[in-house]
């Protein structure tokens, strides 16, 4: 089947198979690795991207199903060289050690920012239940969640992933 | 040159690894692609033990995109034998271990076949067609039963399922007196048999590897924490000289001892891909994950501990049966071994027997999981601690601390005669009581006790140490270790004064690029920013022994320390020449060498410029600045804690919430803050999950039931609490940097914290143990008159599945 979709921004049209999931499709049809595959009972969430402006697990979702639709992805976040404010959080706050998560964590941070701008520790706990992660035992990722919030205010939405933030790309040896 | 003012060692620098990361610029193995790629997808055996009687491959040959199907009889000499590098003893039995089973299946999931296809899915869909005549054979799966007469083999021509008998007695060593003798003097006796469920190390990266056979070296990208031991054992495995594989180790998502290993998929890939003569690639789901990479712990320990009645502890007895699955992998036989040293921990005991049994069973096999033995290890003697104090009814702590090794005890030669160098238990504790408010907490638990509150308080204590920083080579001689425990590290000086480090010690998330740069640019006088460190090529990093038993920063690091120190040797030579002046005159800091007692002054960033043009060199002086180091060290390290649990159990339910958790870590010099709580909290999570969460649980034909992350419980963040962490500082005094390591702290020390909390908040119920993990339907059976251990060992329906519930203690 022939689909058109856009990915981070650009417009692909292909031929996929019924079956392909979206996450095979984005990695193997059109080489956005940067979204990664942790599991086959879509229990870890690091497939996660935003599907029309919210977050899915990409293996939850045939390719055919996106056909007209939007995608971002982890590699569609950052904008004109500066981070979105969750990467920069993730980074600011340690959130991350092997990184294999991440992807997934930060597209699913975002969309629980977006539901609410201002969450807890126990909202961001239970907006993360269904991404796991097994090097940093949460707490950071916590922190992570709470310290972007906190720079994003008055929300997250589209505007939060265009703008501020003054240390641009400002990541350690640079 | 910019001279670094203020030191980067100790320093809470954010990660150079995160940018990519964070934004999606990764090279993951599954993420690499080669032109004419083909991918592989195993045939698993959905029994646990049986004979093969015939493959048949002619309808899956036949499928679209199909290139070829291998069985193990068609590689069977090519493929050799899976590599154990850790005979304990000389009479140890080991069965050949086939990457693909050739005549007989020995646990659910073994590879029995490959499909080489054009895609990942034609491989995949191919597997269906695939017809596999089996004859099923007895399961052995209860440890126990495993050893006892007439039992069911495992491997019928070993003529036993028992591995090994690996023993230390004190009294044989010299170390200390004799236990039995202990244990007939004994005023109060302490007897327990704990059980460490198996575990499954779970890594977030499934495995991968892709085998490029056309160019000059045959190269293998792994996701693999052992490159280089790698690399080595597959050319010992199938022949292919050393010299002509690479290995690389992209970007590694995680392992925690479950990547380090020599896989069956690995070698079924190289070889595969030189028969075809064409570039193969496999990634696993994760189904395939947790049935057939490594799992982890699985011993019943039987346990005696003798003391005074004033508390003062005089003997350890500890009888182990180790499970090591159907095969020997890597250092299977020895991950037990690894905690004979442990079991008297941070205490004074004068007598002490260990001796493991290691036992085949028709399981997946085991091998490292973080902690590796020291977690079983810690469990046991922290269990026991508690049980002694209520047996005396006297607070943990105190007899503890009547037990201890004093801080002015140090250096300390054990029962087991390692000897411990530094160590302040009472600093450590002080801090995590004042943290934790254990005072407040005790009173609380009183008062709740009293009153009869359905949902009771518990608090759970662990004191431990671990030997870190494996190892010093000798040590591991003499433990029959088929290795040494060096690394190795180079400083290579740019002509532009940027510095290019590369280190054996290949990183998978602990941060050692960042780390590595801060000692470095302490070191050389340079900044952070100017150093690149390079790891996990063998083609780049030719030598290493690689990541594992938190050695990374205790073994590696000191030997990128050394090599720095070289090249700083290197330079003193031609500074001494540019500025015309005898060696001893130059000092050495921020970069620069400066004449004593002048402004004359020149920086390693000119002596590099002046190195590379090599105009005006000294006679017989190299111009090279380059170094390399091979560092072994001298003894372990002893990272020691203060690990503090409070629990909610609500007696009506059995579930468990933790209160609070406090933990006060002395892991010696810190190199970065950030990268030290990070690894703490990790730990933190993993030794948790055990204690409530996590168990690989097998029925009665042997199919491991917790095959999907639905069912083996890895916690998410609603299942874990928030950790109050905090350090003290003595400096290890066996190694320069004074660091002690990090990785598996929290894991070996948590668990025991949480059973111990859950037991104390049930005790006054008659409860003296619950198995882990501590599961509500395990809780509240002990609160409500079950078997005081909450299921016993080996009395259940289904053979003693190592499990509570046949249906699986994971619900």
């Amino acid at each position: 089947m022939r689909i058109t979709v856009t990915v981070d921004g650009t417009t692909y049209t292909d031929e996929v198979e019924p079956r392909q999931l979206l996450v095979h499709y984005l990695r193997e049809t059109i080489g956005k690795v940067g979204t990664v595959i942790g599991c086959d009972t879509s229990n870890c969430g690091a497939c996660t991207v935003h599907l029309d402006g919210q977050s899915v697990k990409s293996c939850s979702v045939l390719a055919v199903q996106v056909d007209g639709s939007e995608i971002t992805t982890v590699e569609g976040l950052a904008r004109d060289g500066r981070l979105h404010p969750v990467q920069q959080a993730f980074h600011d706050n340690h959130a991350l050690q092997c990184g294999f998560c991440t992807p997934g964590m930060i597209m699913q941070s975002i969309d629980l920012l977006a539901e609410n701008p201002d969450p807890d520790e126990n909202a961001v706990r239970h907006g993360l239940e269904g991404n796991l992660c097994r090097c940093t035992g949460y707490q950071n990722i916590v922190r992570a969640v709470r310290d972007a919030a906190h720079k994003m205010r008055p929300g997250a939405g589209p505007d939060a992933e265009r703008v501020e933030h003054s240390p641009s790309h400002a990541v350690g040896g640079e | 040159m910019t001279a670094t003012i203020e030191p980067e060692v100790g320093k809470a620098r954010l990660r150079k690894e995160d940018e990519r990361l964070i934004t999606g610029r990764t090279r993951w193995t599954d993420n690499l692609t080669v032109p004419g790629l083909l991918h592989l997808a195993f045939l698993r055996s959905p029994s646990a033990h049986a004979k093969i009687l015939a493959i048949d491959v002619a309808a899956a040959v036949r499928l679209p995109g199909v290139i070829a199907v291998i069985t193990g009889r068609d590689i069977a000499q090519a493929q050799g034998s899976l590599p154990c590098a850790w005979p304990i003893t000389p009479d140890m039995k080991a069965p050949p271990a086939p990457s693909l089973a050739v005549d007989q299946v020995n646990f659910a999931g073994e590879a029995v076949a490959v499909v080489v296809a054009r895609s990942a899915v034609e491989a995949h869909d191919a597997l269906e067609a695939i017809d596999v005549d089996y004859e099923d054979l007895p399961v052995v799966l209860d440890m126990e039963a495993a050893v006892a007469d007439g039992a069911d083999l495992v491997h019928p021509d070993l003529g036993t399922n028992k591995s090994a008998l690996w023993v230390f007695d004190s009294a044989e060593a010299g170390t200390g007196g004799d236990v039995e003798t202990a244990i007939a003097e004994a005023e109060v006796r302490i007897e327990r048999t704990y059980r460490q469920q198996r575990l499954i190390p779970a890594f977030m990266e499934p495995r991968s590897v892709l085998v490029d056979p056309t160019g000059p070296q045959i190269t293998m990208w792994s996701s693999t924490q052992v490159p280089h031991i790698l690399r080595l054992m597959l050319a010992l495995t199938t022949g292919t000289p050393e010299h002509k594989i690479r290995v690389i180790a992209p970007d590694v998502g995680g392992g925690f001892g479950g990547k380090l290993q020599v896989t069956p998929e690995e070698v079924v890939a190289m070889v595969v891909a030189q028969r075809l003569g064409k570039p193969v690639k496999w990634t696993e789901s994760r189904s395939e994950s947790l049935v057939s990479a490594h799992h982890g712990r699985d011993q019943i320990q039987k346990l005696t501990l003798t003391a005074k009645r004033d508390g003062t502890v005089t003997g350890l007895k500890v009888e182990l049966l180790a499970d090591m699955g159907a095969y020997l992998r890597l250092v299977t036989p020895g991950v037990p071994i690894l905690g004979a040293f442990m079991f008297n921990s941070i205490y004074k005991f004068p007598a002490y027997r260990f001796a493991c049994t290691n036992v085949f069973t028709t399981k997946t096999p085991t091998d490292a999981y973080r902690g590796a033995g020291r977690p079983e290890a810690t469990f046991a003697i922290e269990r026991l601690m508690d049980e002694l104090a209520a047996e005396l009814g006297r607070d943990p702590i105190e007899v503890r601390e009547q037990n201890w090794i004093r801080n002015d005890e140090f250096p300390f030669t054990t029962v087991c005669g390692l000897e411990y160098d530094t160590g302040n238990y009472e600093a450590a504790t002080a801090r995590a009581k004042e943290l934790f408010d254990y005072d407040g907490l005790r009173a609380e638990q009183r008062e709740r006790r009293e009153r009869g509150d359905s949902v009771q308080l518990g608090i759970g204590v662990s004191t431990f140490t671990e030997m870190c920083g494996l190892a010093p080579s000798r040590v591991l001689g003499s433990l029959s270790y088929g290795a040494g425990g060096w690394e190795h590290a180079a400083v290579r000086m740019l002509p532009s004064g940027k510095v290019e480090v590369v280190t054996g010690s290949s990183a998978h998330g602990q941060g050692h690029e960042t780390a590595w740069s801060q000692i470095v640019a302490d070191q050389l006088g340079v900044p952070f920013e100017d150093v690149e460190v390079l790891h996990g090529d063998t083609q780049v990093s030719q030598k290493g022994l690689d990541t594992y038993g938190s050695r990374s920063l205790t073994v590696g690091a000191m030997a990128v320390l050394k090599a720095g120190e070289k090249v700083i040797a290197k330079a003193r030579v031609i500074a001494a020449h540019l500025l015309e002046c005898a060696e001893d005159d130059l000092e050495f800091a921020g970069g620069k060498f400066t004449v004593k007692g002048t402004e004359k002054a020149t920086g390693l960033t000119d002596i590099a410029l002046a190195v590379f043009a090599a105009h005006d060199l000294p006679d017989g002086v190299e111009p090279s600045l380059d170094s390399e180091a091979t560092y072994d060290p001298e003894n372990f390290s002893f990272p020691h804690g203060t690990h503090l649990c409070a629990v909610d159990v609500d007696t009506e339910t059995g579930f468990v919430k933790i209160r609070k958790y406090v933990c006060v870590d002395d892991i010696g010099t810190v190199v970065n803050p950030i990268i030290v709580e990070g690894q703490v909290h990790g730990g933190l999570a993993q030794g948790l999950a055990q204690a409530l969460y996590e168990e690989a649980v097998h029925d009665e034909s042997g199919t491991l039931t917790t095959g999907t992350l639905a069912d083996y419980l890895v916690p998410s963040a609603v299942d874990l609490p928030h950790f109050d962490t905090d350090r003290t500082e003595t400096p290890s005094t066996t190694n320069q940097l004074g660091v002690k390591g990090v990785g598996e702290a929290g894991t070996i020390a948590s668990t025991p914290a949480v059973v111990n909390a859950v037991v104390d908040a049930v005790r006054h119920f008659g409860v003296r143990d619950i198995q882990m993990p501590c599961t509500p339907q395990r809780v509240w059976t002990a609160i409500n008159g079950g078997p005081t251990d909450a299921g016993g060992l080996g009395n259940e329906a289904g053979g003693g599945l190592g499990s509570i519930d046949a249906s699986g203690g994971a619900l």
